[in-house]
């Protein structure tokens, strides 16, 4: 049988979980790790980050709206999917998690999005003409009171909604990691520290991403980088990808240390099959590299140009390094039988419903949306006066 | 009032989750099947929807009313225990009124490899061939009589 090594179960020939399962908790991440990073600003008063205080939850939310898709895709039947929330069972993680991800979309991340620009909307459903003016009429919700202490009473519900979004941020990205690492039968998965891998590996994702597009999107308008707001972000980048690298490192070394009676198995695969996705493309390049970019950034002094280009290229392997962990974990822990005995493999289709040309598409949809949302809701700071939302 | 005229706002956005929850739970009423929970996590009328489906299967008792002579060889053999409709599909229609359909003689070449190929994960005493090298692509009948396929109790050969 082609593809298939030594003894494999029946069951175990194909891998039912596809690309598109590894792009669920790889989008899921980058919501989880962009609004970590607003949260920043907005808990900890971390000032620096404030340029792109709007770009992230706009990230997060764009994101956020594609991240259901993959499974959509995976499973067929969409209009089946409502059936989760309408006979809910309380005993499936799966289907308790529907309920977060819409108590993430609604009650966090739109309603902090409406309250942070409020001001906004109600000045440009006065500037705005036609279609446009339809649209931020029906954003304001009818309200159009933006006095000072309506602005101050919507910053305080803001800090409310981002306490409240941490956790929430943390629950969205655990769950995928739960849901992986609860699945006793499979030892490439079964450990209780990959939630925790999961959520530190979506803040890294989710910053990466957002410093990424503030650097891509501001050169594309011909404006200034911020680069206070840059180091600082690189800076946290730094601190979290150490945490998320000695996290992954931990559980390495203790399923090398434990050796239980599958580690023969999973050494060979990860130096035969996933050799390439694992040791090159995560670890190297994705996380070795990326590490040691941003270290000289945080212990020599340099030059402007300089630090923005290794932030971009550190930025760029990140976001590539951390899909590899998904890819890694997710196709991984299919390729092996569960006899220990033997491998199987995934070759990735090109034009079927889980096939390269859908993730690909899946991947460029939320940056669609960003676009649309950027054009609708501008997040910048540095050209309000002239698109006329000045504060007054 | 004027204490929650700067706070307005916030109602009419949770004014927009109540109405939406209000939705949910009136679609819900409409869109749950009413005998939904009654045994478990499933529509309980599925099990007389299940069970209003026409019989398939006319178990062996019923073949062996007619096919006597089949019974009397097969109950000696290793088949002994194997059920009719394992191997020649379901008969209900047939059963009912043999003269409506006259069941389609298996193709033993392909019938008899889905038990008795050979696989790792069968018992070592379960008889196992690897079938281009055993028949050469041969009918299994040639040698084997499939009521009673031990070549000393009489095959056809």
């Amino acid at each position: 049988m082609s593809g298939v090594e030594g003894y494999i179960y029946p069951n175990e020939v194909t891998l039912y979980w596809s690309v598109l399962i590894v792009l669920y908790p790889y989008i899921t991440g980058l919501v989880a790790g962009a609004f970590i990073l607003a949260s920043l600003e907005r808990v900890f008063n971390v000032s620096a980050v404030k340029p792109t205080y709007r770009l992230a939850l706009l990230t997060a939310l764009s994101f956020l709206i594609v991240a259901p898709l993959p499974l959509q895709f995976h499973l067929g039947h969409p209009e089946r999917s409502p059936e989760m929330y309408f006979t809910p069972h309380s005993t499936s993680a799966m289907a308790m998690f529907g309920y977060v991800y819409l108590w993430y979309l609604m009650a966090v991340l739109t309603f902090e999005i409406w309250l942070d620009y409020r001001h906004d909307i109600v000045k440009m459903a006065q500037s705005s003409k036609g279609l446009l003016r339809l649209v931020y009429k029906v954003m304001t919700l009818g309200s159009s009171n933006i006095s000072p202490r309506a602005l101050h009473v919507d910053e305080r519900v803001s800090w409310v909604v981002t306490l409240v979004g941490i956790p929430s941020a943390f629950l969205l990205h655990g769950y995928v990691g739960f849901i992986f690492g609860s699945i006793k039968a499979n030892p490439w998965w079964s450990s209780p520290l990959m939630p925790v891998v999961f959520i530190f590996s979506a803040m890294v994702s989710g910053i990466a991403c957002v410093m990424v597009l503030y650097m891509a999107v501001t050169r594309l308008r011909g404006k200034t980088i911020d680069m206070r707001c840059v180091d600082t972000i690189a800076m946290y980048l730094f601190y979290t990808f150490i945490i998320d690298f000695s996290l992954e490192m931990l559980d390495l070394i203790h399923r090398i240390y434990e050796a239980d009676e599958s580690f023969r198995t999973l050494d060979f695969m990860v130096h035969t099959k996933l050799f390439f996705s694992q040791i090159v493309v995560q670890i190297i390049f994705g996380t070795i590299v990326p590490l040691i970019l941003l270290a000289i950034t945080q212990v020599i002094k340099l030059p402007e140009l300089a630090r923005k280009r290794m932030y971009a290229v550190a930025g760029a392997l990140t976001l590539v390094g951390i899909f590899a962990m998904r890819w890694n974990v997710v196709i991984g822990g299919q390729l092996f039988s569960k006899s220990f005995l033997g491998y199987t493999s995934y070759k990735i289709a090109l034009v079927t419903k889980e096939g390269l040309l859908v993730s690909i598409g899946l991947t460029l949809l939320p940056l669609v949306i960003l676009w649309v949302l950027v054009k609708l809701l501008p997040p910048w700071t540095d050209d309000k006066a002239a698109a006329g939302v000045a504060a007054d | 009032m004027s204490a929650f005229k700067d706070v307005g706002h916030l109602f009419r956005f949770a004014g927009i989750f109540v109405a939406l929850f209000v939705i949910f739970l009136i679609v819900r009423v409409y869109v749950v099947p009413k005998s939904f929970g009654e045994y478990g996590h499933y529509r309980g009328n599925a099990i007389t929807d299940i069970a209003a489906n026409p019989i398939k299967y006319a178990g062996h008792e019923a073949c062996e009313t007619c096919h006597v002579d089949v019974q009397d060889v097969k109950k000696n053999g290793k088949h002994a225990h194997v059920n009719c409709e394992a191997c020649h599909g379901p008969l209900a229609r047939h059963a009912d009124d043999p003269s409506s359909m006259t069941p389609v003689k298996p193709d033993t070449a392909t019938l008899c490899v889905r038990c008795h190929a050979a696989s790792a994960a069968r018992p070592k005493t379960f008889p196992q061939v690897n079938a281009e090298e055993h028949s050469t692509g041969l009918p299994c009948q040639t040698c084997h009589q499939p009521h009673n396929p031990a070549i000393a109790a009489g095959g056809t050969k």
